[in-house]
Formats: C-alpha cells, structure tokens, sequence
C-alpha cells in the first residue's frame, strides 16, 4: 500500500509523541533508581558520589521490615476475605433478583467514588463510638471495603463469560446444586477468581489513604512507614526501597503478562 | 426446588460489609453536626457551626483548589494517555505492546507514597529538572517546583496516569475496525477518520476515564501532602490536619461530608455533559 508523505509525517510524529509520553511515565523511575545509589545525606541530582549503604538502611530499618509484614497480613487477610465475600455477591446479583440487589450493589461499589479519606474517617470514628481498638481486624476491614468493587467486578465478567450450559448438564445428570457450584461453576471461575484475588492483594498493599487512619503505631503498612520516614528524614533510603518495590513489581507484572496475559486481565485485548 | 439456591449464604457476608461501610458513613454524618469540644474525642452536641465555619475564605479557597486541580489533572492525564492507549491497541508489534502495557501499568501497582518521592526527587530545588535546567543555562538559579500547584499537579497526572490508559485502551479495543477501514476505502485521510470514527466511538471510554481520574485526584493525599508540603491546601490534606494535629474529629467530619457531596456532583455533571457526546457516538 502506498503512502502519501504527509501520513508518514503524521505516522513519525505520532511514534515520537508516544515515545515523549513513555519518557514522561519512566523519568521519575530512572531518577529515583539513580538517586538511591547516592552516597551522601541529601537528595541531590546527579549524584557525587556513590554507595549502596541505603539499600542496607532500607532493609534494616525497623519500621520497615515491621510495615513489611503487618502490611502482609493486611493483605492476606483482606484479599482473601474480599474474594470470597464479592465473588459470593457478584454470583447473587448476576444469576438472582432480590429484595435491595441494586441498593447492596450500589452500597458496595461505592468506595470507587466515596474519597478513601471519607472512608478511613468514617471507620475510625465508628471504632472509636463502639470501642473496638485500632488493632488489625480494623484495617483488615478497611482494606476490604476498599478492594471489594475489584473483586465484584473481576468475577462478574468471568461470570458472564461462563457457560451456564455446562451448569444445566450436570443439574439434568442429577446433581445437586451444591455438588454443580463445587465441581462446575467454582472450577471454571478459578481463572477469575485467581486475577481478583491478585488485583485486591496489590491494592491492598499499597493502600495509603485509608489505612493512615485507621491503623496505629502498631498495625502501620509499608506505605505508612514509608510516609512517616520522608516526613522526618530527608536520605536516600526511601529511594533505595523505591527501587526495591519497582523492580519486584516490575518483575511480577512482566512474569504475569508472559502466563496470564496482562491485556485479558486488564480487559484491553483487541477482539 | 429451590430456584434460588445459596441466595442467603452468598448474600448475607456482602450484606455485613455494607452495613459496617453503611455504619462507618452515619457516623461521619453524625459527627459532622455535632459540637468540637478541644483537649478530648468526646463530643458535644448538635450544631450546624461545622458547615457554617466552612463558608470562612481559608476552606473555600481550599474546595476550589481542589476542584482546580482536580480538573486540570484529568485534562492533562486524558492527553497524555490517550496516545498511549491508542499505540497500545494499534501497534502490530507484541513486543512494543508488552513494552508500553508494562510501563504505563507498573506505576498503578507502586502506590502513592514511592511515585510521590520519587516525584519529590524530580522536583526539588537539587532535583533533576532543575539540575537539567541549570546545566543548559536555561535558568540561572533553581526554579522553585515543590510546594507548588504545578508541581502537584505533575506528580498527580503520573498518579493517574494508568488507570485512564487502562479505561481509554479497553474503549479503543473494542471498537469495531472495519468502520475505518470502510472510510478509508472511501478516501478519507487518517486525520478526518480519526476525528469522526475513533474519537466518537472511544468516547464511553473518555467519560469513564475522566470521571475516574478526577475522583481517584479528589481522593489523593500523600501527593498533595508531600509535595504541596502545606502550601497547597486541598480538602485531603486539610482534613488530615485537622483531625490529626488539631484532633478536631467534627470539622474533620463535616468536611469530608462535603467533600464526598463536590466529588459526587462533579462525576454527575460529566456524565450529564458526556452523554449528549456519547448519544452522538451512538452508544446510548
């Protein structure tokens, strides 16, 4: 097919905008990565010298390692929790009707909109009316309200792709419908249920907003101890666990495109 | 037989978290009429001073920066992502796809905290933009980028960012392409297809990206917080002072009460805007 000059023109400035924009998204990631080699104090650009002493900070500073692990079992817990309780709804509101279906469906969804601080607010001073202490059930419970809309929207869409035919030949085989959820419907939505789950785990460990409410010096997340290091000091070390946290997630994401295919997950297949 | 089956089991734990999250809510409205007592949690009694304190110039000025900013971050995020997502669904290569899937995704997975200093680090008056620009002679002394509205808004709309892509990217992928390959066959140069077809059929994907972006931006807080450091005031930050520092819960309350209620009539208005768009899209 030929072209015309002005479309090639138009074809180059499109790369080279893309690739502008790519720069855009990448520059604060290389900036940071470079930073956090930086052997003085201060954060300064480029650096004068270099060391890897705060990446050793990073890995022994308390907080972190403490942040590390409660934000763990946040996580855990919440993703686990949210899954089964949304894919549980989700199967309700998309096979059933029933009395407050769209009220409940809307209730749900709505931390998509209500701002988190909204919601950590909220869930603080109800601990504080009803004296439930700000230990970890608290932010577990935060964390999912926070990623339930995720879920319920994840198993949703395998549920609409679902074959219920599969479903209508076992129940005329004469199983039972508990017997048709476990060994039918659960199977096949294992594929759904498993990118929720991912999705809700790395929402959850990141969650700052809310969990800086309701969590305490004892339950604090890595992303809350990180917040409270850069208020009070002004070193690299936060710079070398960025690094830590882009390449691990970086990591992931490319294991997960290659088995998964990140463009299914992220529902921008072409079809 | 039961035509229902599992309708109570499957029901009643969703139906728990939405009356704790139902809960959780009563209790900020509730908080948000009653009296601030200072020096304890207690509170007193019923009164309207909360809203009326808001009306005072510092907490108006501090909504609608908010809303400004707000605004202005999903316009520059829909610009910026919009060619991003339009390469990812075009391009014919899979290992540029993965490319800019994986780059323009990753930063959705990091978190507020580590892209806002890595930001702080861009920033700064020793940061990397200013460094650049003192090294090309452009400026003569470091621009001042922190503790600004701008600056914010930079570090907002790479926040941002992912998440539109990943709504504009689904729109694009699901438009049907024989629809400008048709106009093509009639002559029409890729400038005009794209104003005509593309753009108006990607349009549920706008709408759905902006509103998201603008309130996923109203919700922010360490990136106002950080690199506003105080000097930008939006309803986040002025809450988490207020209930944080000043340990003023009923103010704190009022304000988020009115925050939620900007954020809700705002994401009501576009929609309201956008669907004479989409109608002309002929999605509606």
């Amino acid at each position: 097919m030929k072209r015309s000059p002005a479309t090639l023109a138009l074809r180059w400035s499109g790369r080279v905008l893309v690739a502008a924009i790519l720069l855009f998204v990448l520059l604060p990631g290389v900036v940071v990565a470079i930073s956090a080699f930086n052997d003085r104090a201060i954060l300064q650009f480029p650096p004068q010298s270099w060391s890897l002493r705060w990446f050793y900070r990073a890995f022994s500073y308390a907080d972190f390692a403490k942040g590390f692990w409660n934000g763990l079992t946040v996580t855990v817990w919440a993703s686990s929790i949210a899954v089964v309780v949304g894919s549980a709804f989700a199967f309700a509101i998309h096979r059933y009707k029933f009395a407050l279906r769209d009220f409940l469906e809307g209730i749900l969804l709505s931390p998509l909109i209500i701002p988190h601080y909204t919601v950590g607010l909220g869930i603080l001073i109800l601990a504080s009316q009803t004296g439930i202490g700000r230990g970890f059930p608290l932010v577990i419970f935060a964390h999912v309200v926070m990623v339930l809309p995720f879920v319920m929207r994840s198993t949703y869409i395998s549920l609409e792709n679902l074959d219920t035919r599969l479903e209508l030949a076992a129940s005329s085989l004469g199983a039972t419908p508990l017997r048709i959820l476990f060994t039918v419907t659960i199977p096949l939505l294992i594929p759904g249920l498993l990118s929720g789950w991912l999705f809700a785990a790395i929402l959850s460990f990141n969650e700052f907003t809310a969990t800086l409410f309701v969590s305490s010096q004892a339950t604090q997340t890595l992303p809350v101890a990180m917040y409270n290091y850069v208020r009070e000091f002004a070193d690299p070390t936060l710079a070398a666990l960025s690094v830590i946290y882009i390449v691990v997630t970086a990591t992931l994401l490319t294991i997960a495109n290659s088995f998964l295919g990140l463009g299914k997950i992220l529902n921008v297949d072409a079809h | 037989m039961n035509t229902r089956p599992f309708l109570g089991w499957f029901v009643s734990p969703a139906g728990l978290v939405a009356v704790g999250l139902i809960a959780a809510m009563l209790a900020v409205f509730q908080y948000s009429v009653r009296a601030y007592i200072p020096g304890t949690l207690e509170v007193g009694g019923f009164t309207s001073a909360n809203f009326e304190a808001m009306l005072r110039p510092l907490y108006a000025l501090a909504f609608w920066n908010t809303v400004l900013i707000c605004f202005e971050t999903a316009v520059f995020t829909l610009l910026l992502a919009y060619p991003l997502a339009y390469a990812l669904t075009r391009t014919n290569s899979s290992a540029l796809r993965s490319f800019i899937l994986i780059v323009s995704v990753t930063p959705l997975f990091l978190g507020e905290v580590v892209r806002t200093y890595s930001w702080m680090i861009v920033l700064g008056n020793n940061g990397f933009l200013n460094t650049l620009l003192l090294k090309l002679g452009l400026v003569d002394r470091p621009l001042r980028m922190m503790f600004t509205s701008g600056g914010v808004i930079a570090a907002l709309v790479h926040v941002t960012m992912p998440i539109m892509v990943i709504m504009l990217a689904a729109a694009l992928s699901h438009i049907d392409r024989n629809y400008e390959k048709a106009a093509e066959s009639l002559g029409a140069g890729p400038i005009r297809i794209f104003m005509t077809i593309t753009l108006p059929l990607s349009m549920p994907g706008i709408v759905a990206g902006f509103s998201t972006a603008f309130a996923w931006t109203f919700s922010a807080f360490a990136t106002p917080q950080l690199i506003g450091g105080g000097r930008v005031a939006t309803v986040s930050t002025l809450i988490y002072q207020l209930g944080f520092s000043s340990f003023n819960f009923p103010f704190a309350a009022s304000l988020s009460i009115i925050g939620l209620a900007l954020s809700l009539a705002v994401i009501a208005l576009l929609k309201k805007a956008a669907s004479p768009l989409e109608r002309m899209a002929g999605t509606t």
